[in-house]
């Protein structure tokens, strides 16, 4: 079974996200970026499924400029069999990754494209469900446990409820949710290996995707920060400002 | 579990700037005469490179420009020339500007963010065919049969708080290294092992040092005067303590300000972090950030002790250099351009070592080519300045400071000693209590948001990597005598002394470290030893 796992180059989940003082979007100049946390989750379970026979070979493919290759890096030292970069600008919308990893999938024939549930930048949460309507594949998308057999994978969903468990039938699409599983730690050695291992570089316009932005981007602005709360005495000052300031009892 | 063995020419630990020069170095030696086989190999403790560098900073370019000669046509981010320099002396009310010490006057040098220009350096570095590998701690010294360093290991992954292997665990590796070059910076963790274990401060007084605190902000234009440096004494501290803050303009709109105290202050009830919250609400620095707003935070110990301070750079099997030897030159608050060149002299001697015998453990020269060069003239030069400070306060230390650099041009024929750091607190029913003003969230924040902005974090599953040599210390000895002093001179809030009065406790919030090294150089009693954690964990600076 052949796996295409898509990881993202976002800012690092450490780092506070900072709008720019045009409200033209977030920083990003000088900013620590890392793969997608989601996406190396999704590559973890790839590699484990490497690991117990069931995918014979892994790609990673990350739509991005040269810079992302560093997250592929990290991919193929994890154990990625092959790492492509598609080219694109930064930030491209879910719709044209989607559309790419499409694409690439087909060219691949691959059995399985598995993916973060969505990336912790734009939170879009549709790359996914995006990628598997191109394809007309099933999608199983939250996945917090996964098991292939025979052709079919079951996928444990995370809901507002609980859990749901779906069967799909591949070729499909699987999003990696947080409790999927926990990812290893690169080992040195691995990633010495990697540095040394070529990446394969594709275009959109040779996978015949159209790159045209659909969604225009208005305005970036920080939440409003919360007022800052206050220490009350005791039970009854409490419930006087619930009731006389606050209004709610 | 066996560990993994890599083997590799030189070893590099630290991508600051004393271990990046150190690799630049090196790798053009092998390309200039056609060895292009030498291996070296750089290991950083940040995510990232620049993601633990720290400074002012102000950059004298000298190292540099011996170094990459084309440095301005290869866009390194050193792009704001230093313009007019201001030394004030703050008083409560008001502030007097004094007349700008020469060794503080800046013409020719750049305002910028080491973190960024260590960035630049590392992409010139891999371009010259140095391996970095970011992420990667050096946690262990290895050393062979004959007792010379062979290398170093990085730390196992994954082990559980208790020290046992959990799920993930992964063993460490061993870098084998003909050569090691220790480039931790100030009281690197591996070079103080390294320094105990050869004596290599024998012959040297102890290291004195400071704690830089530091905030970066991005201000309005109108405020903006890139290139302008305001170097301050006085308020808010006592004149018997040591230390001053900083304005610097740079860049895009950006305002580096923060604070140096000399870690041998004696005070218990002092807080560094509260010195330079209130040092920001002085009207002669608050004008520089009105209508800003905080980018970043952040902090970092710095040597001080000069020369008299230096260890002998050379062990057997590889060498210190930069900060993790002390060459700081602090009359000048400056330590890039020595760690540079500390660097490169190391690679010039290592190299013809390499080149000519491989095999050999016997000196390389590198402490005989130090005081042969400029650098040790420009630190003996000022050997005296720092210690005026501690022995006559700041009006004495003034005074001594303008006298040596006019008067005996440096040249004066006695050397003052430093003190130990740790010894130096009074205990706290001797001291005058300090109250400190409450922040106001506009120019004056409280510690643990200031500490949000380091982006430091540390997974909490792993062994503490502040270990206390023993337990009971802190409550039977720090408290009742000195107030618990780590509480306070810890930048980051680590240190909380929680429970109640009959039974109290310290906590330590180790994913909150900022990599300082504080207390590992001012517990009274040396009980806390700074160890690394996990590769890849704490701050995460991008224009520090
Ligand atoms: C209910 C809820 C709870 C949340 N809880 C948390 C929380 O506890 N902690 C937290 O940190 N965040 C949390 N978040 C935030 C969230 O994790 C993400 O921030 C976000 O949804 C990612 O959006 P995206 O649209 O960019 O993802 P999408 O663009 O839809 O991306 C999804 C996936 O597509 C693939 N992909 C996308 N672009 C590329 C590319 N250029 N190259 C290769 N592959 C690509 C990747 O596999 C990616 O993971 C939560 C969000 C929600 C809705
Ligand atoms: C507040 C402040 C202001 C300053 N202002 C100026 C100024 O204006 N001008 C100036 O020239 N100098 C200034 N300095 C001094 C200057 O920053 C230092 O002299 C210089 O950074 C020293 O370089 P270094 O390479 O020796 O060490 P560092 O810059 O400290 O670099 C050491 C590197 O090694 C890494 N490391 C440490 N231990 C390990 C380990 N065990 N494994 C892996 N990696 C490790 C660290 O993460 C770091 O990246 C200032 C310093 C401070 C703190
Ligand atoms: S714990 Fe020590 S090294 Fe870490 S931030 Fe606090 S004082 Fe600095």
């Amino acid at each position: 079974m052949k796996v295409l796992v898509g990881v993202k180059r976002v800012i690092d989940y450490n780092v506070n996200i900072r709008v720019r003082a045009d409200g033209s979007g977030v920083e990003t100049e000088n900013v620590r970026m890392s793969a997608n946390p989601f996406d190396e989750i999704a590559l973890e379970e790839a590699v484990r499924m490497k690991e117990a026979g069931i995918c014979s070979e892994l790609i990673a493919v990350t739509v991005g400029d040269e810079a992302s290759q560093e997250v592929l890096r990290s991919a193929l030292a994890m154990g990625a069999d092959r790492a492509i970069r598609i080219h694109a600008e930064a930030s491209p919308q879910p719709l044209n990754v989607a559309a790419l990893l499409a694409a690439l999938a087909r060219e691949e024939a691959v059995d399985l494209v598995l993916l973060g549930k969505q990336a912790i930048d734009d939170d879009a949460n549709q790359t996914g469900q995006m990628t598997a309507a191109l394809l007309g594949w099933p999608q199983g998308t939250f996945a917090s446990e996964l098991t292939i057999e025979d052709g079919r994978a079951r996928v444990a969903r995370e809901i507002d409820g609980g859990q749901q468990t779906v069967e799909l039938e591949l070729p499909a699409v699987i999003t990696a949710d947080l409790r999927l599983n926990e990812p290893r730690f690169v080992k040195l050695p691995a990633m010495m290996k990697a540095k040394k291992r070529p990446i394969e570089e594709r275009t959109p316009e040779a996978l015949g995707v159209d790159m045209r932005p659909r969604v225009e981007r208005v305005e970036v602005s920080e939440p409003v920060p919360r007022e800052a709360g206050v220490r009350v005495a005791d039970v009854d000052e409490l419930l006087h400002k619930l009731r006389n300031e606050a209004g709610v009892i | 579990m066996e560990r993994e063995q890599i083997e590799v020419d030189v070893a590099i630990v630290g991508a600051g700037p004393a271990g990046l020069a150190t690799a630049i170095r090196l790798r053009q030696l092998a390309q200039e005469q056609g060895r292009d086989e030498l291996s070296v190999c750089v290991l950083e403790k940040g995510p990232e490179v620049g993601a633990h560098i720290l400074s002012g900073a102000v950059i004298d370019p000298r190292a540099l420009d011996e170094l990459i000669p084309d440095w301005r046509e290869r866009d390194a981010p050193l792009t704001t020339p230093a313009r007019d320099d201001h030394f004030l002396l703050l008083r409560e009310q008001g502030a007097l500007r004094l007349p700008t010490p020469r060794l503080l006057r800046n013409e020719g040098n750049y305002v910028g963010s080491l973190g960024r220009l260590c960035r630049w350096l590392g992409d010139q570095a891999e371009a010259l065919g140095v391996e970095i590998y970011p992420g990667f701690a050096a946690a262990e010294v290895l050393y062979d049969e004959s007792g010379a360093v062979r290398g170093v290991a990085t730390g196992d992954t994954g082990l559980q708080p208790d020290g046992t292997p959990g799920p993930r665990h992964e063993p460490g590796v061993e870098i084998v290294a003909g050569r090691t070059v220790l480039a931790e910076g100030c009281r690197g963790s591996l070079s103080q092992e390294v320094i105990a274990t050869y004596g290599l401060d024998g012959d040297a007084d102890p290291q004195t040092y400071g704690l830089g605190i530091k905030e970066v902000w991005e201000v309005d234009a109108s405020v903006h005067r890139p290139g302008s440096v305001v170097h301050t004494v006085g308020w808010p501290l006592d004149s018997r303590t040591y230390g001053g803050g900083f304005v610097y303009h740079f860049g895009e709109r950006r305002v580096s300000v923060g604070f140096v105290i000399g870690l041998d202050y004696s005070n218990p009830h002092l807080s560094p972090y509260e010195e330079m919250q209130r040092f920001k609400t002085h009207p002669a620095i608050r004008r520089h950030l009105e209508g800003g707003r905080r980018l970043s935070y952040g902090a970092r110990a710095l040597v001080e002790g000069g020369v008299q301070s230096c260890p002998k750079l050379e062990f057997p099997g590889g060498t210190l250099v930069g900060d993790a030897a002390g060459l700081l030159n602090v009359a000048r608050i400056k330590g890039t351009h020595t760690a540079m060149k500390s660097g490169m002299l190391a690679a010039d001697a290592v190299f013809e070592q390499w080149a000519q015998a491989s095999g050999s453990t016997g000196a390389a020269g590198v402490d005989r080519a130090l005081t042969d060069s400029w650098v040790w003239d420009e630190l003996r030069a000022v050997r005296n300045v720092r210690p005026a400070f501690a022995r006559w306060g700041l009006w004495g230390g003034l005074a001594y400071a303008a006298a040596d650099t006019y008067l005996f041009r440096g040249r004066a024929p006695w050397t003052f000693p430093h003190h130990a750091d740790h010894e130096q607190l009074q205990r706290q029913a001797d001291a005058r209590p300090i109250e400190y003003p409450a922040p106001d969230g506009v120019l004056t924040f409280p510690l643990l948001s200031s500490v949000h902005l380091s982006n430091t974090n540390h997974d909490e599953d792993q062994p503490c990597h502040l270990t206390l040599r023993d337990p009971d210390v802190p409550v039977r000895v720090n408290l009742p005598e000195f107030g618990a002093p780590e509480t306070r001179y810890c930048p980051a809030g680590v240190y909380e002394m929680i429970g109640d009065e009959a039974a109290p406790r310290l906590q330590i919030n180790a994913a909150n470290c900022v990599h300082c090294k504080t207390c590992d150089i001012k517990d009274p009693t040396q009980n806390i030893q700074w160890r690394v954690p996990q590769g890849g964990e704490g701050p995460i600076y991008s224009e520090m």
